[in-house]
């Protein structure tokens, strides 16, 4: 059941897409920047699988141009 | 319990990211932070103005459950932009000291015991009626603060001056701002600034008079940094009595002898005239030349009375009044080197810089307040520089809702929230809208501050109810003043938030809602209202002081007057409070308006607020179809005031030979009742000190640390010494922070105050010391 943070950059111009994208995206919270392109992620997952899932899901996001992690929490460690 | 963990690693999770981006994008901000943890249901952020000094930042208070956990910079506040000084960062903390009030208490065979607080308000509208009963009218007085709400203040003015008919309405700002009101009164009309703190983004030169900047408006000082970094062409100069961190980061630093400023200030306007830099299109159009009276005393004595008398001259008559001020003839007065006088005088001078003049206690804590108000005018006024973004003569606040609520309800005994009680006109709105007979409002003016002290000491008033502010720390030449409120039949009330000298002189105390805790509105230095909504509860029994008024006004037989109930009364009053103002000087926004910003700026007028008065661009009050309006004289002008240089009331001498200058540091607040009370903060500076030039310390002996006795006429005091610190005065003077009530310094100070605004003045005053 792991809670990671992320710094998510989106690609020049699509902060809005992908603030959208990730708000849709199960287990997301999204913290946008109001004067930088940047959005804080966070996201908190059930399981290993969900995990999982979620991490292909936010490779496919085409609105995404890189993801900083900063900060990792999981209660089965 | 599990879900409370997983929603605390959420919001680890997302500070981390945040503080991530802190560090690698600098100046990030992240507004809607609250709505997203709110999401959490962790911790949700709320809206409200620093409780602190008065420059109004905007905070976001993170509440957890009840409890206000966190303050962050309110990106949306016009006035810090996200940014915090320490004082408000950790201003949460401060309502969470171990010896809060919760309960109220009441004196019984010289012990204060606890009792139910509807049993102490009951004591105190019974003890008030009987004394207004024995002794008269004028025998009851409230008196206030810069900290107390709108509301708060505005229903002790409806309370004693309108329904009980007695003038005796005072607050702590006539302490602070008292000369900084008779300085706009009398220059321009009418009270406050002129400009907001958007000049600081468009100023070229920043001269300082008297005042620290760096340590008592730090977020402001921040911004003039920031300016002079983005900027080509901004300096600060730092016109200063002593040595502090703000000349540490200005410029350059001219250091004056205490009272001369009077004339340096005339000085400079010799010297604009003399080079011609008269700015003629503005002076011929807006400007008339007046004089008043001269030699007007200190006020030391009971009684005292003074009455200024305009007389209009003409600018010759000026011009020849100035002959006496050239910079040579001042360089003897004032210490300032000729030409520095002159390089001031010429960056007033030069059209193509933008000027702004900043001040606060410096200037108003003054014998001659008034008047070196009017002189920083006067420089203004000649060269045109004013009421256009970057030009502007500003004098800052110290208090929160000094303007707000002293300033603009008018808390002072001279004053009604519309006007003055010697008006007609003034007393028949303020009769109609409170409800009450016209000859309720008294026309005569009773006591200032420091007479109402006097007149508490000698048995004039009997009875005073004190809130939100401590005088037994502040009141000059305080031994006079607290033994006064011990005397056997005076009987003192004090509305607080944690013990104080002053709730130690008190029959009855009742403890206090502070800051949000409460619903309320402050008013800063910009002209700009700021609402609060209640964020938190208060602890055990403790009340809003607005709301103690109530509860005593209806005991006092008037519910018409004060009818309002507890689930909308601050919006009712706010609403009831606006109509003294209706009309375009001075429209204030509605209460569903101001619930929602961060701050709005009078006049507010068809949705949009006042950046520049007097300047029909910007001010919607501005009539005359001319490039700007000073509406407020009579005369449509502002006025220029020939005002000479006279000596402070105590000056060193061969007995007494050091200047004693007090005042603030950064990490406390006035008189530390609460930023002592804030680990950070108290630990930081845990106490007071004398700060002594190197070289006068190395004469007396004494290093870092060691005790000095700090003697005046009108007490003594032992404290460490601070050499080479954050401030270091210039031989023949030292300087006293009075935030620590373990050294009431005050029982050293003079109690002399500006005969016209009637402010004592703090900063000068002759002691001697002795090594202890």
């Amino acid at each position: 059941m792991p809670i990671f943070s992320y710094l998510a950059i989106p690609v020049k111009g699509a902060k809005e897409t992908l603030c959208a994208d990730l708000s849709t995206t199960p287990h997301c919270e999204v913290i946008p920047s109001d004067n930088q392109d940047v959005i804080v992620l966070v996201t908190d997952t059930p399981d290993e699988v969900a995990e999982t899932v979620l991490q292909q899901n936010l490779k496919n996001l085409q609105s995404l141009q890189s993801l900083n992690l900063t900060f990792g929490y999981d209660d089965h460690e | 319990m599990k879900l409370n963990r997983r929603r605390f690693m959420k919001y680890v999770a997302a500070s981390s990211a945040v503080a991530s981006a802190g560090s690698l994008f600098p100046g990030i901000s992240f507004g809607d932070w609250q709505q997203v943890v709110n999401n959490s249901g962790l911790v949700s952020w709320q809206k409200a103005p620093c409780r602190f000094c008065g420059t109004g930042c905007g905070v976001l208070i993170g509440v957890s459950g009840n409890r206000a956990i966190a303050v962050k910079g309110d990106p949306n506040c016009s006035v810090n932009k996200g940014l915090c000084c320490m004082k408000g960062y950790h201003s949460v903390q401060a309502l969470y000291g171990k010896d809060r009030l919760v309960k109220a208490q009441v004196r019984k065979n010289g012990s204060m015991v606890d009792v139910p607080i509807q049993e102490a308000l009951d004591l105190v509208a019974s003890k008030l009626a009987e004394t207004r009963d024995k002794h008269g009218k004028d025998s009851v007085a409230i008196y206030g603060s810069g900290q107390w709400t709108i509301p708060d203040g505005y229903v002790a003015s409806k309370l004693f001056k309108g329904c009980l008919g007695t003038n005796n309405v005072e607050a702590n700002a006539r302490l602070c701002m008292a000369s900084a009101v008779t300085g706009f009164m009398t220059s321009f009309g009418l009270d406050e600034p002129m400009g907001c703190y958007e000049d600081i983004d468009h100023a070229n030169v920043f001269v300082t008079w008297g005042n620290n900047m760096a340590e008592m408006h730090p977020v402001l000082f921040s911004r003039m940094l920031a300016n002079r970094k983005q900027r080509i062409n901004v300096k600060i100069i730092d016109f200063a009595t002593r040595l502090t961190r703000t000349s540490q980061a200005a410029d350059k630093t001219l250091l004056f002898k205490p009272q001369t400023d009077l004339a340096v200030a005339n000085a400079i306007c010799y010297e604009i005239i003399k080079n011609d830099w008269v700015n003629w299109d503005f002076v011929n159009s807006h400007v008339s030349f007046h004089k008043g009276k001269t030699n007007i005393g200190y006020g030391t004595e009971d009684h005292f009375s003074f009455q200024d008398e305009a007389e209009s001259i003409s600018l010759e008559e000026f011009v020849r009044f100035l002959d006496d001020y050239t910079p040579e003839k001042v360089e003897k007065v004032s210490g300032v080197p000729a030409k520095d006088i002159k390089y001031l005088a010429s960056l007033y001078g030069d059209p193509a810089l933008k000027v702004t003049s900043f001040w606060c206690m410096g200037m108003n804590q003054h014998t001659r307040g008034t008047w070196i108000n009017n002189l920083v005018y006067n420089i203004h006024l000649l060269v045109g520089k004013i009421a256009t973004p970057g030009n502007s003569p500003f004098s800052l606040t110290g208090q929160p809702s000094a303007c707000g609520t002293v300033r603009e309800v008018g808390t002072l005994t001279q004053s009604l929230p519309h006007g003055l009680v010697t008006n007609e006109e003034d007393r028949q709105m303020a009769a109609e809208i409170w409800d009450v007979p016209l000859g309720n409002i008294d026309p005569k003016p009773t006591y200032h501050t420091v007479e109402m002290f006097r007149a508490l000491d000698r048995g004039d008033i009997k009875f005073i109810w004190i809130q939100v502010t401590n005088p037994m720390v502040t009141m000059p030449n305080l031994k006079r003043y607290r033994d006064g409120a011990l005397k056997d039949d005076r009987f003192v009330v004090v509305s607080d938030v944690y013990p104080t000298p002053t709730t130690d002189v008190a029959d009855v105390i009742l403890p206090a809602a502070m800051w949000v805790e409460q619903e309320g509105m402050f008013g800063n230095s910009e002209r700009r209202t700021q609402h609060f909504g209640q964020i938190v509860d208060p602890p055990g029994e403790a009340m809003s002081d607005t709301w103690q008024i109530i509860e005593v006004a209806r005991r006092l037989g008037f519910e018409k007057q004060f009818s309002w109930s507890q689930d909308d009364y601050i919006e009712k009053i706010w609403e009831e409070y606006r109509r003294f103002h209706a009309g375009p000087k001075h429209e204030m926004a509605s209460y569903e308006v101001l619930s929602k910003r961060s701050g709005v700026q009078w006049p507010f007028v068809d949705g949009k607020e006042t950046r520049w008065r007097y300047n029909p661009e910007y001010d919607p009050a501005c009539s005359n179809g001319k490039d700007f309006d000073f509406y407020g004289q009579k005369d449509n002008r502002a006025w220029v005031w020939a005002r000479p240089y006279e000596p402070a009331a105590e000056s060193p001498d061969s007995e007494y030979n050091f200047w004693l200058n007090t005042g603030r540091v950064i990490e406390h607040w006035h008189t530390g009742s609460m930023t002592r009370r804030v680990p950070v903060l108290h630990n930081a500076v845990p106490e007071a000190y004398v700060e002594l030039h190197p070289d006068d310390a190395a004469e007396l002996g004494v290093v870092n640390g060691e005790k000095v006795k700090i003697i005046s006429r009108r007490g003594e005091i032992v404290m460490p010494a601070q050499i080479n610190g954050r401030g270091v005065p210039p031989r023949g003077m030292v300087f006293v922070p009075f935030f620590d009530e373990q050294y009431l310094i005050n029982e050293v100070t003079l109690d002399a105050f500006c005969p016209i605004s009637k402010q004592p003045d703090y900063k000068k005053c002759a002691v001697r010391l002795e090594k202890a």
